[in-house]
C-alpha cells in the first residue's frame, strides 16, 4: 500500500478551498442525499484527480467543514458526488441547500482502496449503512475494469429503506457484481435475509488466500468483519478498513483524528487491518 | 573594531550594555524582540525593549503543581529556567486565522493569505526550547504538508539562546537528550560568566547582528581559550550535576526519566491499571497540553463579523483532554479521563516516535509544574515500567471495557 498520497497540488496551502456549485441532489435513504458538485474554476476542475476511497473537506462559510468521501467514478471529470447524512451543523446546513448553491471543496485527502492491486483476486466489499458511500467509487472502478476475478458487495442496514444506492444494484449486477443485502429490522415487505452483514461474509469467502476485503461501517461492525475474515483464512493484510475520526485539517497537522500512532486523515482512512488490529481491540483508543 | 562579521562558531564577550546593543540592533533591523520578564508572579515571554526588563536576580522554584519566584541577589540574569510560555506561543499561536472568506452579491470567495510574518527575535531560549522547536518543525514543515503561516514565522525567527546554569527539580532535559546545553539551532548563544556574558555565534544572521552590536561598542571581540573553556564548562557541569541529582528529604524530587524502550513499553501497556489510577487525580483541565512546547493539536472555529459577510476560519489550540477532541457524530471516542490521559502520554512518548521519528517530550517539565494536582509524567511512566511485567491487568481496562 502506498504511503502518503498527496491530493491537491502539493505546493498549494492545505487551507485553500475551491468554490463549487451543486449541480444535482439525489435523495437516498432517509436523511441522506447525494450532492453532485462541480468546481467553478475550470483549471481547478481539470487538475482535480482522486482515487476511490479518498475524501474531500466540504466547507460552508460561517458554518464549518465536514470530511466526506467522494462517491463518484474517479474516471468522471465533470462532477464529484458526495453522499451525506444530515447529522451535524455542517451536514444539516448542506441539507438546506439546493441545486446551484455554493459549496467549497478542499481535497482530495487520504489513502485509497487498493483497487489497483486486486488483479486475479476475489474482492468482497462489506458495507454497513452509509459506509457504502466510501466504497461506491471503488465499486464503479471495479465494475469498469476486468482485472479482478470477482466482485461481491455485501451491504447491511438496520431497515430495508436504509440500503444505500438501491436503484443502482441492477446496474452493478449487470456489470457482473454479486450484490447481496441484509437487514436486521425488516418491515413487512422484506423477503431477503435478516441479520447482520457479517452473517453474509463467511459463505462469500471461497478462496481466502485470493480474497481482498474492503470494509466500511461503524467500528464494532468493522472489527466483527475483520475478525470473521481473518478467522476464515483471509490475511490481515488483505482486509482493508476505512475509519472515521474527527478531522479539522485533513493534513496531519491538527491531531484530532489520531488513532494510536496513525493520523486517519493522512495514513488512512483506508488501512489494512493488520496495522490496526491491536488498537481496535482496546476500548477508547 | 572588526571590519568583517564575526565567524560562525566564534566566541565574544559582552556585558549588559553589550546585550542592550544586541537588542537595539534587532529592533532596528525590523524584529519584534521578546524575552523573559516577571509578570504576575511568573516569568513570561513578552515584548522586550531593554536589559533592565530582564528578570535579573529572580529564581523559579518548581515542583509538581508548584511555581514560585524567589529573589536572590546572587542570581544572574538568566538563572531562572522555563516558565509557562514557550516558543510555541509565538510560532504556533493559540488563535490564528488560517483562511478568510468574503461574501458579495450572494457569492463567497476566499481571500488571499496574509502577508509574510513580522520578523521575531526571542531572547533567553533554552536547550529544551530549541529541541521543542525542532519537534514542531517536523510537525508543521516536515510531515508532507507545509503550514505556510508557521513557515513564514519560522524563516523570520532570530534566536538568542541561553545556556542554563541551573536546573529546576522539574527539569529532565538530561534524560531526553535535549539539554542543558543549547543548540544546535540558535543564532547567538549567551552564557553567563560572573557579571558578564560570553556569546557564541551560531549562524550568519547571528554574526551580522553581533557585528552591528559590536559597532556600538561594549562588546569585546573574541574570547580567550580559557573563557571558551569556561563557557563550555557551564553546560558540562550542569549536565553532570543533573545526572548526579538524588532526592533530598524535604526538597522537590529531582526528575529524570528512563527512556529505554519507552515506545514499546507504553504501547504494550495500553490497558495497564495505572491509567485508571491517574484518572482519579487528573482533572482533564488541559493545562499540560497548553504549556507543552510541542503539543500541536488544534481545531477550527468559524468567526463571522456582524454583517455575516466576512468569515475568518480561526485555528485554536485544542487539547486531547477535552471531550470535543475526538468527537464524532455527537459523542467522544475517548469519553473516559483515563483514555484521554493515556492518549496524551502515549502520543507524546510513543506515537510521536512513529509519526515524527522523535519523542514529543523535551524534558522541560512544564506539564509537571503547571498541573494543578501535580501529576508527573516521569512518575507515571516509572510506575508503568515498574509494574509492566507481571503487573498486567486481569480483565480491567481503563474504560470499563465499553467501546465507543
Amino acid at each position: 500500500m502506498s504511503g502518503h498520497l498527496s491530493g491537491p497540488a502539493s505546493r498549494e496551502s492545505p487551507w485553500r478551498s475551491h468554490a463549487a456549485r451543486i449541480r444535482g441532489i439525489t435523495p437516498e435513504t432517509p436523511g441522506v442525499r447525494t450532492y453532485e458538485l462541480e468546481l467553478e474554476d475550470v483549471l481547478a476542475r481539470d487538475q482535480y484527480r482522486f482515487v476511490a476511497g479518498q475524501f474531500n473537506m466540504l466547507y460552508l462559510p460561517g458554518i464549518g467543514e465536514a470530511a466526506i468521501s467522494v462517491s463518484s467514478d474517479p474516471a468522471g471529470r465533470k462532477t464529484l458526488a458526495h453522499t451525506v447524512r444530515a447529522v451535524g451543523n455542517v451536514t444539516d446546513a448542506l441539507a438546506r441547500l439546493g441545486v446551484g448553491d455554493q459549496v467549497f471543496v478542499r481535497g482530495p485527502f487520504g489513502t485509497p482502496w487498493p483497487v489497483a492491486e486486486v488483479a486475479g483476486r476475489d474482492v468482497i466489499i462489506v458495507a454497513g449503512g452509509l459506509g457504502l458511500a466510501s466504497q461506491r467509487a471503488a465499486i464503479l472502478c471495479l465494475a469498469a475494469g476486468r482485472a479482478c476475478r470477482s466482485v461481491t458487495v455485501l451491504h447491511g442496514a438496520r431497515q430495508p429503506e436504509g440500503l444505500l444506492y438501491a436503484r443502482e444494484y441492477d446496474g452493478w449486477r449487470a456489470a457482473g457484481i454479486d450484490v447481496r443485502t441484509i437487514v436486521n429490522d425488516p418491515g413487512g415487505a422484506w423477503s431477503g435475509p435478516i441479520g447482520l452483514v457479517t452473517d453474509l461474509l463467511a459463505p462469500a469467502i471461497r478462496d481466502p488466500s485470493a480474497t481482498t476485503i474492503l470494509c466500511c461501517g461503524p467500528d464494532p461492525m468493522m472489527v466483527g468483519v475483520a475478525e470473521a475474515a481473518t478467522t476464515g483464512g483471509v490475511a490481515a493484510d488483505d482486509v482493508f478498513l476505512s475509519l472515521e475520526r474527527n478531522m479539522a485539517c485533513a493534513v496531519a497537522h491538527c491531531g484530532l483524528c489520531q488513532f494510536g500512532p496513525l493520523f486517519i486523515c493522512r495514513d488512512g482512512p483506508v488501512l489494512p487491518y493488520r496495522r490496526m488490529a491491536a488498537l481496535l481491540r482496546i476500548p477508547q483508543v | 573594531m572588526p571590519t568583517s562579521p564575526p565567524a560562525v562558531g566564534s566566541f565574544h564577550r559582552l556585558d549588559r550594555t553589550g546585550l542592550q546593543s544586541v537588542i537595539d540592533v534587532l529592533w532596528r533591523t525590523g524584529h519584534r524582540v521578546v524575552g523573559p520578564q516577571v509578570s504576575d508572579g511568573a516569568i513570561v515571554i513578552r515584548d522586550l525593549r531593554g536589559v533592565a526588563e530582564l528578570p535579573s536576580g529572580w529564581l523559579d522554584e518548581q515542583d509538581g503543581g508548584m511555581y514560585r519566584l524567589r529573589h536572590d541577589p546572587a542570581a544572574g540574569t538568566f538563572d531562572h529556567v522555563v516558565g509557562p510560555h514557550s516558543l510555541k506561543n509565538f510560532l504556533f499561536p493559540a488563535r490564528e486565522t488560517i483562511a478568510s472568506f468574503v461574501q458579495a452579491s450572494g457569492l463567497w470567495s476566499q481571500s488571499p493569505p496574509p502577508a509574510a510574518a513580522v520578523p521575531l527575535a526571542v531572547l533567553g531560549v533554552r536547550g529544551c526550547d530549541l529541541a521543542a522547536l525542532a519537534v514542531q518543525d517536523r510537525v508543521f514543515l516536515g510531515s508532507g504538508w507545509v503550514d505556510e503561516a508557521y513557515k513564514s514565522r519560522r524563516e523570520r525567527l532570530f534566536l538568542v539562546a541561553v545556556n542554563c546554569r541551573r536546573a529546576a527539580a522539574t527539569c529532565f532535559c538530561h534524560s531526553m537528550g535535549s539539554g542543558p546545553a543549547a543548540g544546535p539551532g540558535f543564532d547567538l548563544a549567551l552564557t553567563e560568566l560572573d557579571a558578564d556574558f560570553t556569546c557564541e555565534v551560531g549562524s550568519d544572521r547571528g554574526a551580522a547582528v553581533l557585528a552591528g552590536a559590536m559597532a556600538m561598542g561594549a562588546i569585546i571581540p573574541g574570547c580567550s581559550m580559557e573563557e571558551v573553556e569556561k563557557t563550555r564548562g557551564v553546560s558540562r557541569a550542569l549536565a553532570a550535576g543533573m545526572h548526579a541529582r538524588r532526592p533530598v528529604h524535604g526538597e522537590p524530587r529531582p526528575r529524570s526519566l528512563d527512556t529505554h524502550g519507552i515506545r514499546d513499553l507504553l504501547m504494550t501497556n495500553l490497558e495497564h491499571p495505572r491509567w485508571e489510577e491517574v484518572a482519579t487525580r487528573c482533572l482533564s483541565c488541559t493545562n499540560c497540553t497548553l504549556v507543552c512546547p510541542t503539543c500541536f493539536c488544534s481545531s477550527v472555529q468559524e468567526v463571522a463579523d456582524l454583517s455575516g459577510d466576512h468569515v475568518d476560519r480561526e485555528r485554536q489550540w485544542a487539547s486531547c483532554f477535552s471531550l470535543d477532541h475526538a468527537r464524532i457524530h455527537g459523542h467522544s471516542v475517548r469519553s473516559a479521563t483515563a483514555a484521554r490521559y493515556r492518549q496524551w502520554l502515549t502520543h507524546k512518548f510513543a506515537g510521536w516516535i512513529d509519526q515524527f521519528d522523535t519523542s514529543g517530550c523535551t524534558g522541560c517539565g512544564r506539564c509537571i509544574t503547571w498541573c494543578p494536582v501535580g501529576i508527573d509524567v516521569t512518575e507515571e511512566i516509572a510506575a508503568i515500567r515498574t509494574t509492566a511485567d507481571g503487573g498486567s491487568p486481569s480483565g480491567t481496562s481503563p474504560t470499563g471495557g465499553t467501546a465507543s
